[in-house]
């Protein structure tokens, strides 16, 4: 029956968001129109028709605004016209990108589960880091993405590790904050349960504390996703690196290849829906081996 | 209280004799003293971490914060960490003083003009856009999903465009924030709306309110919690835009341009000294609309709660 009621509501979701989507679609087409105008006047003769403006602006190259159909193309050129490994092939660069925000996220993912655990059970720990954690998310994290990897590239580790660094620091603040919450979500009744079963600590934090966390995880993890995409695509932006998604986006900026900036956005955007569909899979499995529910 | 006296006096003691270490040969002293303030300030604040009140909860994390500046500037020090890996806090702190003017136009290009335009026009946009909507189940449940969606997405990726489009000035900068802040804010207004329970809803009715009198006088109160966790998360949003906008193309003023150049010619203490600026702007900004959404939303539980 639930599943029932599930799909009906998709359902009715589906249908605004086709038709949201396709207006924005069309506003697009206007806009590319709109915007490249005054450069494809000039290309064109005299007298030329709507029509032939309409044409001319939809197929620069150079344009202001690419139309959706040149990102499309150039996305579908990058994406299976090269070998996967050239460097002319975006899946390499997204692999670039996403394997630096992998590493980071496993390096957010362990130390905010420490630092949660270590906040949750130690009254020293709660009262001296937690508030530093907390003021540390108001802090533009992002402007220091290029100090650290100066600073690291002046110690010769350059590559994979700065960046993942960056998505590391910029991931691991949702994670902790999440954790923290969730890890003290049992309530005082279950925690008494648990001493009259004679609980040891470890037994606490397997069997109530890290199974009720799970439910916080999730959302924080949905958070430390994005973050550490955004992470390492900024800290490939201020050493010029010569690989990935971050790269193209300035190689784009630098000669004016707005369709390679837009696709490589297009890329982006794909990859972060991935892992967030990646932890949908998981966050689905694990309610299964419980029963459906978090 | 005592502890934490005698661990400062020593901490100061320490730096002092760090510093001369080196020429006169006491690096034993240096650490033996070092050692000392480590372990009283330790023990002040397992003693205070276990006080209540407000001067013990704030004396917690201020120590713990000087100690950590503490040994950053002991461990550059005592290692001898060349100048351009990372300059010692008292350094920064030099920097921060003697450049004083160049960051106030830092800040006043980049803060001033490009966050609070953006965050403005961001935000009131967003607001709007929820308000226009929210007769409309069909936009909502088009609009939304899309929000959703956007919001996950790397939207700092437009920088570069947005530079294309409204050129170097600050305004492209703005672009970006205002890119970055409407999504956050329409998904929470929109969420906020729809936060009222029925009966609250019902009990307008049975008062012939109008929808607009229901909006101003039931909905949009009941909604303010969930507008300002946007307003929050978009003040760190905004100022993270701005900067890293200015990374692709800025007039010669800004934070994220003093941040890339002075990076690239290794005068890492103004760097560091123009992110001490972005933190101090980053946290004043989001614990002022915290002080406030205390003062407005009041009523909330979870601020009864904790009183």
């Amino acid at each position: 029956m639930r599943g029932g009621r599930l799909s009906s509501t998709r359902e009715g979701a589906i249908l605004p968001l086709i038709a949201v989507i396709l207006a924005l679609i069309a506003v697009w087409y206007v806009g590319a129109v709109a915007l490249n105008a005054p450069q494809a006047r000039e290309q064109l003769a005299e007298g030329a028709g709507l029509r032939d403006l309409a044409a001319a602006t939809w197929s620069m190259t150079r344009p202001v605004l690419p139309a959706p159909h040149q990102i499309a193309v150039e996305l579908a050129q990058s994406l299976f016209t090269h070998p996967v490994t050239s460097p002319r092939s975006l899946v390499y660069h997204a692999w670039v990108t996403v394997s630096a925000s992998l590493a980071g996220l496993g390096f957010a993912f362990v130390l905010g589960l420490l630092l949660a655990i270590g906040i949750v059970h130690v009254r020293l720990l709660d009262r001296s880091l937690m508030p530093w954690v907390i003021a540390s998310q108001t802090v533009p994290v992002l402007a220091i993405a290029p100090m650290v990897v100066v600073v690291l590239g002046n110690l010769g580790i350059t590559g994979l590790l700065p960046k993942a660094a960056i998505a590391g620091y910029l991931a691991f603040f949702p994670i902790t904050v999440g954790m923290v919450k969730g890890l003290r979500a049992p309530d005082p009744l279950q925690r008494d349960l648990m001493r009259t079963y004679d609980a040891r600590p470890l037994q606490v934090f397997s069997l109530l504390r890290f199974p009720a966390s799970l439910g916080f995880l999730f959302p924080s993890l949905r958070i430390a996703v994005t973050l550490a995409l955004v992470g390492a695509i900024v800290a490939e932006l201020p050493t010029g690196a010569q690989a990935g998604l971050g790269a193209r986006l300035l190689a784009g900026s630098y000669y004016g290849q707005t369709v390679q900036i837009w696709a490589a956005l297009f890329m982006a955007a794909a990859m972060s829906m991935l892992g967030l569909a990646a932890v949908s899979l998981i966050e689905t499995l694990a309610a299964r081996r419980r029963g459906g529910r978090l | 209280m005592v502890w934490a006296a005698l661990g400062l006096i020593a901490a100061t003691l320490a730096r002092f004799a760090i510093a001369d270490a080196a020429s006169r040969m006491m690096i034993g002293t240096a650490l033996a003293v070092a050692a000392f303030a480590i372990v009283a300030l330790f023990l002040a604040m397992v003693g205070f971490a276990r006080g209540e009140g407000w001067f013990a909860r704030l004396a917690t994390p201020t120590l713990f914060g000087l100690l950590l500046l503490w040994l950053w500037e002991m461990l550059v020090i005592g290692f001898a960490v060349p100048f351009v890996l990372l300059p010692p806090p008292s350094a920064i702190a030099r920097a921060f003083g003697t450049h004083l003017g160049l960051l106030a136009q830092d800040f006043a290009q980049t803060y001033l003009h490009a966050v609070i335009a953006g965050y403005a026009l961001g935000c009131g946009t967003g607001f709007l856009v929820a308000l226009a909507i929210d007769r409309s189940p069909f936009l909502k449940r088009g609009l939304l999903p899309m929000g959703n969606l956007i919001s996950a997405m790397p939207i700092v990726g437009i920088a570069p465009i947005m530079v294309m489009w409204f050129g170097f000035e600050w305004p492209s900068k703005a672009a970006v924030v205002v890119v970055m802040t409407f999504f956050p804010m329409l998904v929470n207004t929109t969420a906020g709306l729809a936060e009222v329970g029925a009966i609250e809803r019902d009990l307008m009715q049975s008062y012939a309110a109008r929808y607009g009198a229901t909006l101003v006088k039931l909905r949009l109160p009941a909604a303010l919690p969930h507008i300002f966790t946007a307003l929050k998360l978009n003040s760190t949003l905004a100022l993270i835009g701005a900067v890293v906008a200015e990374f692709f193309g800025t007039p010669i003023l800004g934070m994220g341009f003093r941040i890339s150049t002075e990076a690239a010619k290794m005068n890492l203490d103004l760097v560091w000294a123009t992110i001490t600026v972005a933190a101090l702007a980053g946290s004043l900004s989001f614990g002022a609309l915290a002080v406030l959404e205390r003062a407005v939303t009041f009523w909330h539980p979870s601020f009864r709660g904790s009183s």
